[in-house]
């Protein structure tokens, strides 16, 4: 068993507060992924459940235990940092088995330990190599292995595959959710690529200047996103934004009227919302269709298409000037300057109030 | 003369090669010459023009010998070479590695301060000095030396052990951390074996710098803790100018330094330009 509590967590450095009172809640074999832009806290906040980082208030409960104050080696924790930190003078065996050297573990076992974590992760033809011998890849696997022969309550990642190079990072993104499933773990992992979040979390923490904004499985904060930070920062292309007034509010939908005077009916059942009032639509790229010039919702003019092969994203202006990101098959070719007209998927918009927070979600998706 | 590309770089490695080989044996020079005084009668010595070609004699040598203990002055040096440098280790260390790893804002500016006292001439500070290890009932003994000698290279050691460390990412010593070790497991099993380059020059240099030290082992010793410096000195004044014995014992004090040197200069040219190149 494994859980972990954190109540009214705050870190300072000086008069800069980098973690601004966080409450979480990770339970065991969870795998939880906490993802932000750079500088929301997330390395710190991973760093103070390992003990690195002392923190100015706040508690950290493992299986009940509180262990805020504990050091790092007291905690029964292993952790995979960034730029691997292998000991450069140690064999990958001796790497592998240090923790339990100094833990007074006999020979024997730490042999059986170090020959079965290095079999999951096929390093024991390099066991009597140094970390110079060995490629990017190599050297993860063996900080991950590191981690593995300690069998610790939970496994702390900092970014782990961000210094390899794309082909390598998804082959290791896949090894990670196959280790996951396999050593039923909890497992704490930071990063600031969504993808990674998407694809290998139970649980996405989002983390934005030190706070928590939404916690939550991947698809839930995907399409149920709390605000606009959440909306914006998952999903790729980004979500697009237009502003929006109010028109009408009814039972099951809300009417809405863009800066380019288009009308736009939204099956979203909300209270809050007053006639007038300012609002945000927020559309996925994935939700808007390209149509015959002076037909669908809107006509907007194209600026740049990317063609990735599998798909097209098309970046254009509304006529008002807003930014708008469309999703289109391989097939689409347009062409800057083009003028075409849009069709919004209304059942999959978003509408943030003038907080940024979401006002309710479309009839559709609500459980 | 037109050169082409290849030729300038060869003509330019050649020109540097001269010049380093010109300005290297201009330093070896002296000892060179020490040397070879060192295996002359006094008279020969002294000769001008100085001779080169003569029959060499060991009688200089001789001389020293029966004249005073080589033995004991060396002795006097290892001791307080040795002990002064591990004093200073015990030390260095722990300092360095507060302030590579625990960096607070006033880190850069201690360690300016600490180097700044080496600019201070040590003259000035002789008296006060002389008193307090007079008081302290250490004149002449190598204990006093042993503390003067560490107190004077601290700041060196700590300056160039930081430079060591801060090379070391933190992530390692957190990993090793994480892994369970106590600040102690930390230091030697990871720390220190990570810097041993750095530690072995900085240990070399210690060692060199108490060997060579010649202002404080004058002025604080006499006979009994006096090391090879005071010998050498001891052949300059109270017996006029005999340069062939002046010349044997000099060898004899430089000898094992040199030849020390010899050995780790590899290490030692890595570790002082080490600071330098970053």
């Amino acid at each position: 068993m494994a859980n972990l509590k954190i109540t009214q967590l705050r870190k300072a450095y000086g008069d800069v507060e980098i973690l601004k009172g966080i409450d979480l809640d990770i339970n065991d074999h969870e795998f939880v992924v906490f993802v932000g832009p750079s500088g929301c806290g997330k390395s710190t906040l991973l760093r103070t459940i390992a003990g690195l980082e002392d923190v100015n208030s706040g508690h950290i409960y493992l299986d009940e235990h509180e262990i805020t104050e504990l050091a790092p080696a007291k905690r029964d924790l292993a952790m995979v940092f960034q730029s691997y930190a292998l000991y450069p003078h140690m064999t990958v065996r001796k790497n592998m088995s240090f923790a339990l050297d100094l833990a007074g573990v006999d020979k024997h076992s730490i042999d059986e330990k170090v020959k079965a974590a290095a079999d999951i992760l096929e390093l024991t033809l390099l066991l009597d190599r140094k970390p110079k011998d060995l490629s990017g890849g190599q050297r993860q696997r063996v900080a991950i292995g590191r981690s593995i022969v300690r069998n610790p309550k939970i496994f702390l990642f900092d970014e782990p595959l961000s210094n390899l190079d794309a082909a390598l990072r998804v082959q290791m993104r896949l090894e990670l959710a196959r280790l996951h499933r396999d050593l039923r773990a909890t497992m704490i992992y930071v990063t600031h690529d969504q993808v990674e979040a998407m694809t290998l979390a139970d649980k996405v923490v989002v983390l934005n200047q030190g706070q928590i904004e939404q916690v939550g499985a991947p698809i839930e904060l995907y399409e149920r996103p709390k605000n606009m930070f959440v909306a914006g920062f998952l999903g790729m292309p980004r979500m697009s934004f237009l502003d929006a007034k109010v028109k009408d509010v009814h039972s099951q939908s809300v009417d809405i009227e863009l800066n380019n005077g288009t009308s736009l009916s939204l099956p979203i059942a909300t209270q809050n919302l007053k006639s007038q009032s300012h609002v945000t639509l927020g559309i996925r790229p994935e939700h808007i269709n390209l149509c015959e010039k002076e037909s669908g919702d809107m006509q907007v003019t194209f600026d740049v298409a990317e063609h990735l092969g599998s798909d097209t994203y098309c970046y254009a202006k509304t006529h008002s000037g807003e930014s708008l990101t469309i999703r289109e098959n391989s097939e689409t070719n347009v062409s800057a300057g083009e003028s075409l007209g849009v069709r919004i998927n209304t059942a999959k918009c978003h509408l943030f109030d003038q907080q940024g927070n979401a006002v309710g979600y479309a009839v559709d998706t609500e459980q | 003369m037109h050169l082409t590309l290849r030729h300038q770089k060869q003509l330019k490695t050649l020109v540097i090669g001269a010049l380093a080989w010109g300005i290297a044996l201009l330093l070896f020079f002296p000892i060179f010459w020490m040397l070879l005084t060192s295996f002359k009668t006094e008279i020969e010595a002294f000769s001008t023009p100085p001779s080169f070609l003569f029959t060499p004699t060991l009688e200089n040598y001789l001389t020293i010998n029966e004249r005073s203990d080589y033995f004991h002055f060396a002795w006097n040096s290892v001791v307080v070479s040795v002990l002064s440098t591990l004093l200073g280790m015990l030390v260095a260390v722990p300092a360095a590695y507060s302030m590579a790893f625990f960096e607070t804002k006033r880190t850069k500016s201690t360690l300016l301060w600490m180097l700044s006292t080496k600019m201070l001439p040590p003259v000035g500070v002789l008296v006060p000095i002389y008193l307090l290890v007079k008081d302290a009932g250490l004149l002449d003994t190598k204990a006093a030396l042993i503390v003067i000698y560490t107190l004077i290279n601290l700041p060196i050691m700590v300056w160039m052990i930081y430079t060591y460390f801060k090379e070391i990412p933190k992530d390692i010593l957190e990993a090793a951390r994480m892994d369970g070790a106590t600040l102690l497991q930390e230091v030697t099993s990871v720390l220190l074996p990570m810097s041993k380059g750095g530690l072995a020059s900085t240990i070399l240099l210690s060692l060199i710098l108490c060997w060579n030290e010649a202002f404080w082992s004058l002025n604080l010793t006499s006979s009994e803790a006096a090391p090879l410096t005071a010998l050498v000195a001891s052949y300059s004044s109270p017996e006029g100018l005999f340069w062939a014995k002046l010349s044997a014992v000099s060898t004899l004090a430089c000898a094992p330094i040199i030849i020390i040197g010899w050995f780790s200069q590899k290490q030692l040219v890595r570790g002082l330009s080490f600071g330098a190149v970053k």
